[in-house]
């Protein structure tokens, strides 16, 4: 490619930038079409501009980098506004890009009759911005400016409808929870300057290269890649700092798809492929990060089993495949997990905009007891959304197969525990996510009460009343149907590991030996296909399963819901986490703050100060008031008075 | 020859005879006549030093003392008699406008 079009690479993230900077100053009195002008305009510019960039690069393309500005300048450290183009941001861009160029175009006919549109479609962009400025930075603190700038448009995108109470509080939950991880994230940087003197990726793994790997005790090397897991646990919620991510689900629905499933929860995983030099050699930070990843996949997939929410059910299988990614990055699968990232952007941003198809069809209801039949109703919604469970269940020869079959067979190289997770969450999968498809578009009949003409709950009420569930516009089906596309193909660039190829230049030339892939052995293609085999009958296993509880004898999950009891109870509450974490960490801060810090300090030593010293003013003042009584006989008293006392002490020190 | 303090502890009688007056009575012209008693009081003092350390500079206080109580008693019986008009009262209490 042409130098000099690579140099036109900073306009990707700063198209988004001025549709949100133009929405945001102007939108409250431009007309709606124009701001969706704008916001669309600025975002598939962005996309377009990528498609083209994607065109003239190739797997032998070396880096790209580009300085826009300088920063920083302390001494020899510098920091700079720069970006950097290789495979693998290469990849996250075309993702983010285009999966949220569709979601823009889906959030047009979503948030339409929304009061705050333009302030939706500002953010949505700001969002771009920020999530471009991350995949697209050349150095750590860049990369952290993005970082912090998705939680920001996160935050701002979960409260957006800040006057529901659960949709401000569970923003300020995910900010929050976000900050522990970002303090992780941040020690790593500081130890990477300490000690290596730069944040600049190719000088810093120019750095770390030589280095041997860390085999035994911790290090440096496995310190920052634990701390960079930290940071990539609060983003990706992970085990333990997954608890944001469910209650995220109060923001609108475009929202989930776009930033709580495709693009921001995965920069975790892009971060952790993007150090993979320093976790390489620090078997233990990668052991971790497995074995976090793998707890995770199989902890939410158990959760979203007994969950009622169509959107909840969505957010936990979204902790679980992260998990998997992770699982994929910790045994040294780089490759495959930013392959599952991709395609898991195309099905679960799908099943996200799928949903919310549906509760905008029946009026904001979300609750899965509630529907039924809809497939009725609303025949391309529920298409689609099947074909993105097929794609998320793993059955070939759709996207999600070929992606967990890949990290599956990795891990079961690595270590057959991992794999053996990784099954049995494959098989919860496939039996939520078909539970969730018989839930809500299967059985004989809709359940819900017919919508109401104003909405409760996803408050974008739509002017035209209606008895019954409907199909949404086209400008909402159209992203669906193109998402689903993505689904069933998506999958075939890994085939004969035509993306690990791709993004062998990131990954390979940099490996250090010890840790390359061993040569393909004989009995190798009988063990993969045994492997993809055992994948393929748990999701059968799961679908049938589901379909037996869910279709053919519907009576039944009552019953072994009450047969369980309390184990029943305990994963529908979400194991009871939420709660745990309000009594080991919340309350306590709560109340040391209440009692100490506020009425304590603030109210005892602060405030009491300053009332005291202007309440004894006061007082004194009152006292001696009563001297300016008018009368000027009493004045002149005590002008004598003043004369005798003065006199007085004279004459006594005279005598002394 | 009379001792100093004999003269001092008239004056000082006068003065205080002259402040108690001064503090004492409601009487615009008694209070007047407080205030020339407490000057004489300080006059007295003044020549009674001026004797005593021979210096003339004491007896020439006095006469500036006069020439003030006398432009006082001129100017001061003029406002007297003006208030007395105004207000037919020389009670100090009552003229108090300038009191909230």
């Amino acid at each position: 490619m042409t130098p000099k079009l690579l140099n036109f690479l900073w306009l990707v993230p700063v198209f988004p930038l001025a549709g949100a900077a133009i929405n945001g100053f102007f939108g409250r009195q431009a007309s709606k079409k124009a701001i969706s002008a704008v916001a669309l305009g600025f975002c598939g510019l962005a996309f377009l501009l990528a498609l083209i960039f994607a065109a003239n690069f190739s797997s032998a393309s070396a880096p790209y980098t580009f300085d826009l500005a300088h920063w920083l300048r302390s001494g020899d450290f510098r920091v700079d506004f720069s970006f950097y183009l290789d495979q693998l941001s290469l990849v996250m861009m075309l993702v983010v890009t285009g999966v949220g160029f569709l979601i823009h175009i889906y959030s047009v006919g979503y948030m339409w009759e929304d009061d705050g549109y333009y302030r939706f479609m500002a953010y949505l962009n700001l969002f771009m911005f920020f999530m471009l400025t991350l995949v697209l930075a050349k150095n750590y603190l860049m990369m952290f400016i993005g970082w912090e700038g998705v939680g920001l448009a996160s935050y701002l995108l979960i409260g957006y409808w800040f006057i529901k109470d659960s949709a401000s509080s569970a923003g300020k939950k995910a900010f929050i929870v976000n900050r522990i991880g970002d303090f992780g994230f941040l020690i790593a940087l500081f130890l990477m300057i300490k000690h290596f003197g730069t944040l600049d990726f190719p000088s810093l793994f120019a750095k770390i290269q030589p280095l041997s790997a860390e085999t035994a005790g911790v290090g440096l090397l496995t310190s920052i890649g634990i701390l960079l897991m930290v940071g990539a646990a609060g983003k990706s919620a992970q085990i333990p700092l997954y608890v944001w991510l469910p209650d995220a689900m109060e923001g609108p629905t475009p929202v989930s798809a776009l930033i709580h499933a495709a693009t921001m929860v995965t920069a975790g995983v892009y971060m952790v492929a993007r150090s993979h030099l320093i976790f390489e050699r620090a078997p233990t930070a990668l052991t971790v990060v497995a074995i976090i990843g793998t707890l995770t996949a199989l902890f939410a997939a158990t959760i979203g089993i007994a969950q009622t929410d169509i959107k909840k059910v969505l957010a936990y299988s979204t902790v679980s495949q992260l998990g998997y990614m992770f699982m994929a990055c910790g045994v040294g699968a780089f490759s495959a997990g930013i392959f599952h990232l991709m395609t898991h952007a195309f099905f679960k941003g799908l099943l996200f905009l799928a949903a919310g198809s549906v509760i905008h069809g029946i009026g904001g209801e979300q609750d899965m007891r509630k529907m039924g039949g809809l497939r009725l109703y609303m025949p391309w919604t529920c298409g689609t959304m099947f074909v993105a469970t097929l794609a998320i269940a793993g059955i070939p020869p759709l996207a999600g197969f070929w992606s967990k079959d890949e990290i599956l067979a990795r891990a079961f190289d690595a270590n057959w525990v991992y794999w053996l997770f990784g099954v049995v969450t494959a098989f919860i999968t496939s039996f939520y996510m078909f539970r969730l498809i018989y839930l809500t578009f299967g059985g004989g009949e809709y359940r819900g009460a017919p919508p109401p003409d104003a909405h409760a709950h996803d408050s974008h009420g739509h002017g035209h009343g209606h008895g019954e569930p409907h199909e949404s516009p086209w400008v909402m089906l159209g992203p669906l149907v193109i998402l689903a596309a993505l689904s069933l193909v998506g999958g075939f660039v890994g085939l004969g590991n035509h993306f690990e190829h791709f993004l062998d230049p990131v990954f390979k030339a940099a490996a250090e030996p010890g840790l390359q892939e061993p040569a393909r052995e004989a009995g190798e293609k009988t063990r993969e296909y045994l492997l993809m085999g055992v994948s393929v009958s748990v999701a059968l296993l799961g679908w049938i399963l589901a379909h037996v509880l869910y279709s053919s004898r519907p009576q039944l999950p009552a019953r072994i819901a009450e047969r369980l009891g309390r184990l029943y109870k305990a994963v529908a509450n979400k194991y009871y986490v939420d709660e745990l974490y309000a009594l080991l960490f919340v309350n306590p801060v709560v109340d040391g703050s209440t009692t100490i810090l506020w009425k304590g300090i603030d109210q005892g030593v602060i405030d009491a100060t300053v009332n005291n010293s202007a309440d004894s003013a006061r007082h004194v003042s009152d006292n001696l008031r009563h001297m300016q009584s008018g009368n000027l006989r009493s004045y002149a008293g005590w002008v004598a008075a003043g004369g005798a006392v003065v006199i007085a002490y004279m004459v006594w020190m005279g005598v002394r | 020859m009379v001792p100093l303090s004999y003269y001092l502890v008239l004056g000082g009688i006068l003065f205080v005879c002259g402040v108690l007056g001064f503090l004492i009575k409601r009487n615009i012209i008694t209070i007047f006549l407080s205030i020339e008693l407490m000057l004489n009081g300080v006059n007295l003092s003044f020549v009674a030093f001026a004797a005593q350390w021979h210096a003339l500079s004491g007896q020439v206080f006095v006469f500036f003392v006069m020439v003030v109580a006398a432009a006082e008693a001129a100017v001061g019986l003029a406002i007297i008699i003006a208030v007395y008009r105004t207000r037919e009262t020389l009670n100090v209490d009552q003229v108090n406008l300038l009191k909230l």
